[in-house]
């Protein structure tokens, strides 16, 4: 049966910084989760989930050596991290953000 | 086969120093790199050094250096940092002074540079090298030369390299790239060559899990976070590594943290771009080759690290002033806590309007409802206890960026009810300094080396 859960609960992720520009490791929680990741995770759907907050485009890499994909997000710091006038200038919590995106997944490939 | 153990020491400007005293004393490395140049750092060695409150060098090496001197000195240890920021031979000169109080003799310390290009600019552009915009494509002549505030190409390993081979007991470097800190002592004990491609990239890899500190042994894991043990005494990270770049990632036995192939991984893909492409000045290593194995025991088997030929072009970072910011945060209580920091925030912009503040870009956030995640966050707005109203303008001007906080306080008196009146924080404006990456031609730049013996 399909459902709908959050990202949270698929993987990991780890963001940083490089001038404006934005990376997002996320990383399957389970080396069965990463086809999962590579269907439901599109570049395309990066960059609605974060609207205004990345001018540029996304682009999407693949590490199958560690279940991840990479998400590199231009355009996305504010001017970058000592240009920023925003909370989060750094962009450590745009990882924490790509988490809370709902997937569609079946129950049998949880 | 010989194996070599190098440590991390500094992750950052800021970080704390005390980790990198126990992997001397406890991680039985020859070696203690410390990498405290993150991108954004020269920016801030520029500003304390415009208001008089630095000499371009981070303002805590001394700090470390009265701490790592001497225990190092004991084992045999040698230091590598970046810690010379805008001014490595500055830097060089307060090291000798820190050895000198501590009654060191016959310390010898390297200096890296030449990766300051400020003054080379016209020449560059005049020769036809453009300096275009890495990120956007802008050309250079878009930038105002008169808010350029420094300009440093990312140097790699050889320049390091050199002064081990010279002897040196410390080096300290400006910008360079940050993994060059590290391979640099792989290279210096293996005699890789610069050509071997696979050996460089797997010091490459090595030099990436170590040079966040505590990133790669626990600190900011968004896995099980909760049971990483004792993060209060973090262990910073030790590889052991062989002649042919294979590597085990541990730490020191009596600290804290987690080294698993799941904390590894996240600093795996920390500030990576295309992973199959990961470029450095020395080689392009390929991150989707690498394997990690879990060998139990808070140790990680890196291996199979493959690499390809270096760019080249090396990068350099052009920092320039970008304005002003002004900001304030103020927090109120329930009830309706939101409702009031939205009226807050419809006071402020009336009297913006009135005085005719007009920045070129304003930030509001909603502390406890969208301050971090934006337009990812849910937004919920129901009934909260409390909410922090976050103002922030960007303005050309400094004077601007000064006024917007003063208009805050009077809310006490004259706002809604319920603010916490000690929320009104520093309010002084920031300068900001935004960076433009551009490509250089590598036998533009010429690194020296010079080692100093301190009496």
């Amino acid at each position: 049966m399909a459902m709908k859960i959050r990202l949270k609960e698929l993987a990991r992720s780890r963001s940083g910084d490089k001038g404006n520009t934005c990376n997002i490791g996320l990383i399957a929680k389970k080396s069965q989760y990463y086809p999962v990741l590579l269907r439901e995770v599109t570049a395309d759907k990066v960059k609605d989930h974060f609207g205004d907050f990345v001018r540029g485009k996304v682009v999407r890499y693949e590490m199958v050596n560690i279940d991840a994909l990479n998400f590199v997000l231009y355009e996305a710091l504010n001017g970058g991290a000592a240009s920023s006038i925003r909370s989060d200038n750094l962009g450590k919590c745009f990882g924490s953000a790509l988490l809370k995106m709902w997937v569609e997944v079946d129950e049998n490939e949880l | 086969m010989k194996t070599v153990r190098i440590g991390a020491g500094q992750g950052f400007l800021g970080d704390s120093p005390f980790p990198a005293l126990d992997v001397v004393r406890y991680g039985g490395v020859s070696y203690l790199c410390c990498d405290a140049l993150a991108e954004l750092t020269l920016a801030i060695l520029q500003k304390l050094r415009t208001r008089g409150a630095g000499a371009g060098w981070t303002p805590d090496l001394r700090t470390y250096m009265n701490l790592l001197l001497e225990e190092c000195r004991q084992r045999n240890i040698r230091i590598i940092t970046s810690a010379g920021g805008l001014n490595p031979r500055g830097a060089a000169t307060e090291i000798a002074e820190a050895a000198r109080v501590l009654g060191i003799r016959g310390l010898r310390v390297g200096i890296v540079e030449g990766d300051n290009i400020s003054g080379c600019l016209d020449d560059l552009i005049q020769r036809g090298i453009s300096l275009d915009n890495l990120e956007t494509g802008e050309p250079f002549s878009s930038l105002n030369r008169e808010e350029v505030l420094f300009a440093n190409v990312y140097l790699g390993a050889g320049p390091i390299v050199e002064a081990l081979n010279k002897g040196a007991d410390v080096v300290v470097t400006g910008r360079c790239a940050d993994t060059a800190l590290f391979l640099a002592p792989l290279i210096h004990e293996f005699g890789w060559s610069m050509t071997d491609w696979n050996r460089l990239a797997a010091g490459v890899v090595v030099g990436h899990l170590l040079e966040c500190s505590a990133q790669s042994t626990g600190g900011n894991f968004s896995g099980e976070w909760w049971n990483v043990p004792d993060m209060h005494r973090p262990g910073y990270p030790i590889a052991e590594v062989d002649e042919d770049g294979n590597a085990v990632l541990t730490k020191p036995e009596q600290c804290g943290g987690l080294v698993t192939r799941e904390t590894v991984a996240e600093q795996l893909v920390y500030e990576v771009h295309d992973p199959a492409r990961y470029l450095t000045p020395d080689v392009t290593a390929d991150f989707t080759s690498v394997r990690l194995e879990d060998l139990g025991d808070n140790r990680v088997a890196v291996t199979e690290v493959r690499g390809g030929p270096r760019p080249e072009k090396l990068k350099v970072s052009i920092g320039y002033g970008s304005g002003w910011c002004g900001e304030m945060t103020v927090r109120y209580a329930w009830p309706d806590a939101l409702q009031k920091a939205h009226k807050a925030e419809e006071i402020i912009r009336r009297q913006m309007a009135l005085l005719q503040i007009k920045p070129q870009e304003m930030i509001v956030e909603y502390l406890g409802v969208n301050s971090l995640l934006g337009p990812a966050a849910d937004g919920r707005s129901e009934d909260l206890d409390e909410v922090g109203l976050r103002m922030a303008i960007r303005t050309r001007n400094r004077r601007e960026a000064e006024l917007f906080p003063r208009l805050f306080p009077p809310l006490a008196l004259s706002g809604p009810p319920g603010l916490g009146a000690g929320s009104f924080g520093d309010n002084r404006a920031r300068e900001l300094v935004c960076l433009w990456s551009a490509l250089v031609p590598r036998e533009e730049i010429k690194p020296v080396v010079e080692v100093l013996e301190v009496d």
